[in-house]
C-alpha cells in the first residue's frame, strides 16, 4: 500500500472548523467575551480565558509571512510533491496559519506577497485550506 | 545584592557516554554509563544521589531510571522542553538543592536515534488530536527542519541576512570539531561547500543542520558548599532562567525572535554581568539558522546583526568570539537533546581540561539549550571558581 499523507482527525474542539473547511468556509473562534480572534479552534479563549465563542467566517486573504520550499518530503508520503511550499500566511483579518502556497513557482514566493485561500478535497471526509498568489 | 538561591549551586561532575552510532547499546544503558562517569568526576558514588532529572525512557523518565540505577530519590523531574531539557534541568535542580530538597542531584540523558532510524523510518507516530497533528503536519512541513527554515526566510526578508552568513556558522563548528578527537565529522570544510551542499528546505542546506548520532551524557550538582570538598574545581551557576512560548511553528509569536530574548536578560541579571562578560559560549546549534537567532536574543549583538556578528570566521578557533568549542550539535555529536552537551563543555573549558581546544583564560562560560521548534529555552551562566 502507498503510503498515506497525514490528515486532520476532527476533534470536539475543531470539528467545527473542518466542516466549514469542507464548504469552502475558512472560520475563526471569536470570543465573546473579550473579541480576540484566535486560530486554532479551541474551547477556552487563550486571551481571557472565556468558554464562549461565535464563529466568523474571514475573508481568506492576507500575506505570506514565511515560506520554505521543501525539496525533501516530511515522509514518503510527500516525496512525489517535491519542490512544494510550506508557508505561513498572516490572514488580514490578524491570526497566522501555516500551509501551502500552490499555484507558485518555488522561485516566484516573496515574503509579504498576497495570496488568497484556495480549497482542495484531501479525502471524501477531509478538506485542506491552501493558499495562492492573488492574480494566479 | 542578595545573593540569588541558585547561585549556591556547583556542577562537579559531568561525563558523555559513547557517542556517535552505538548499535549495540541502548538509549537507558546509555544515560547510566555517562551518569557513572559524571559521579566518577565529581567524586561522589550512587549513594549520593538523592535528586534525579531524566526524561524518555517511556512517560515516567525518571521513574523508569530510578528503577534501572537502583535510586530512591527525595526529588524526581521527567519533565521535557525538547533540546533545552539538560539546561531547564540546571535551573530545576539549582532549585530543589537550595530549598534543602535534595542536596546531590543527577541530570542524566541517552539517546538512540540514529541506530533507531534505520529500524523505523518516519519517526514516532505523533497523536493525531494534537495541534500540530491537525493544523501543521497535513501540510506536509518536515519536522523540526521546515520551522527553522521558516524562521530563516523570515531573517532573510527582514534583515538580509544571507545563506553566506548562515555557513560561517557550520565552517566555524567544524574548524573547532577538528581540535575535538571524539567528534563524528572533523574533514574541513569551506563556505562553498556548504552552500553546494543539498538544499533540503530552502534557505537551510544540508551543512546547516545537525549531525543525527546517538550518545547521552550526564551533569552531576551539588551546593558550592559541598563542591569545594569534591575530586574537580566546582563550576558555579551565576546566572540561569527557562521558558518556552509555543509548540507547533505557526504560534510563535515571531519568528525571527525566540525564548532566548527572555532567558538571555534574566540569566545575565542573576549573574549581574553583560554579554561581554562571556569569555567561551555554548550555543545550541540544530541549525546555523538557531545560533544566529540565539546570539541576537542573549544580546551578543543587535536584532537583525547576527549575519554580520557571525562573518569573518568571528566564532572559530582563534576568532573573538569562541563559540561551540568541542564542535557543536553541527560536528561532534547531536542525539536528539543536545543541551546537555553545551553544559558538559561549558564546565570543561571553565576547568581547564580541553587540550587543543582550551579557550584561554575562560572564566565565565554561557551555556543554551533550545528546543522543540525553536519552542523553548534555557540559559546557564557558569563561573570558575
Amino acid at each position: 500500500m502507498p503510503p498515506t499523507k497525514p490528515l486532520p482527525q476532527p476533534d470536539a474542539e475543531s470539528r467545527e472548523f473542518w466542516e466549514g473547511v469542507k464548504a469552502r468556509r475558512l472560520q475563526l473562534q471569536r470570543c465573546r467575551a473579550c473579541r480576540h480572534l484566535r486560530f486554532y479552534p479551541r474551547a477556552v479563549c487563550p486571551h481571557c480565558l472565556s468558554g464562549e465563542h461565535e464563529w466568523v467566517t474571514v475573508s481568506g486573504r492576507g500575506t505570506l509571512y514565511s515560506f520554505t520550499v521543501c525539496h525533501r518530503g516530511a515522509s514518503e508520503a510527500f516525496a512525489a510533491d517535491v519542490p512544494y511550499i510550506v508557508a505561513l500566511v498572516d490572514l488580514e483579518e490578524g491570526v497566522r496559519l501555516l500551509s501551502n502556497l500552490v499555484g507558485c513557482q518555488p522561485d516566484q514566493a516573496r515574503v509579504g506577497m498576497p495570496v488568497q485561500v484556495v480549497f482542495e478535497d484531501a479525502s471524501p471526509e477531509i478538506t485542506l485550506y491552501k493558499f495562492k498568489p492573488v492574480g494566479s | 545584592m542578595t545573593e540569588h538561591a541558585l547561585r549556591q549551586v556547583a556542577l562537579a561532575g559531568v561525563a558523555e557516554s559513547d557517542l556517535g552510532k552505538v548499535p549495540g547499546k541502548t538509549a537507558i544503558q546509555l544515560a547510566a554509563e555517562a551518569a557513572r562517569a559524571a559521579l566518577e568526576d565529581a567524586g561522589l558514588a550512587k549513594s549520593d544521589v538523592d535528586g534525579l532529572f531524566t526524561f524518555g525512557f517511556g512517560r515516567m523518565g525518571a521513574v523508569q531510571f530510578g528503577e534501572y540505577l537502583q535510586v530512591q530519590p527525595r526529588y524526581s523531574d521527567s519533565s521535557y522542553t525538547g533540546g533545552s531539557t539538560p539546561v531547564a534541568f540546571v535551573e530545576h535542580a539549582a532549585a530543589a538543592i537550595a530549598a534543602g530538597l535534595c542536596s546531590v542531584a543527577l541530570v542524566a540523558y541517552g539517546s538512540t536515534q540514529a541506530s533507531d532510524g534505520e529500524r523505523r523510518l518516519g519517526g514516532a507516530p505523533e497523536d493525531p488530536r494534537l495541534p500540530g497533528s491537525q493544523f501543521e503536519r497535513p501540510f506536509g512541513i518536515p519536522l523540526p527542519l521546515g520551522a527553522y527554515a521558516l524562521a530563516a526566510t523570515r531573517h532573510m526578508a527582514l534583515y538580509g541576512t544571507t545563506s553566506e552568513q548562515l555557513a560561517e556558522i557550520a565552517v566555524a563548528t567544524r574548524k573547532w570539531a577538528q581540535l575535538n578527537p571524539v567528534a563524528m565529522k572533523r574533514e574541513p570544510i569551506a563556505i562553498q561547500d556548504v552552500l553546494n551542499s543539498r538544499l533540503i528546505a530552502s534557505p537551510l542546506h544540508l551543512l546547516d543542520c545537525c549531525l543525527v548520532t546517538d550518545g547521552g551524557g550526564a551533569v552531576v550538582l551539588t551546593t558550592r558548599e559541598h563542591a569545594r570538598d569534591l575530586r574537580k574545581p566546582p563550576v558555579v551557576i551565576l546566572g540561569a532562567a527557562e521558558t518556552h512560548t509555543h509548540q507547533i511553528i505557526s504560534q510563535m509569536p515571531d519568528l525571527t525572535v525566540t525564548g532566548a530574548a527572555l532567558t538571555g536578560p534574566r540569566a545575565f541579571a542573576m549573574a549581574g554581568l553583560k554579554p561581554d562578560d562571556i569569555d567561551v559560549a555554548e550555543i545550541y546549534d540544530s541549525f546555523t539558522i538557531t545560533v544566529l537567532l540565539t546570539l541576537e536574543d542573549l544580546g551578543f549583538c543587535k536584532k537583525g546583526e547576527g549575519g554580520a556578528f557571525v562573518s569573518g570566521q568571528r566564532t572559530a578557533p582563534g576568532g573573538d568570539f569562541p563559540m561551540n568549542t568541542q564542535g557543536g550539535g553541527l560536528s561532534y555529536c547531536h542525539p536528539g537533546v543536545f543541551g546537555i552537551f553545551t553544559l558538559i563543555e561549558g564546565v570543561r573549558q571553565l576547568r581547564g581540561e580541553c587540550g587543543p581546544r582550551q579557550v584561554n583564560e575562560a572564566r565565565i562560560a554561557l551555556c543554551q539549550g533550545t528546543g522543540g521548534v525553536l519552542s523553548s529555552s534555557g540559559t546557564v551562566i557558569l563561573g570558575k571558581t
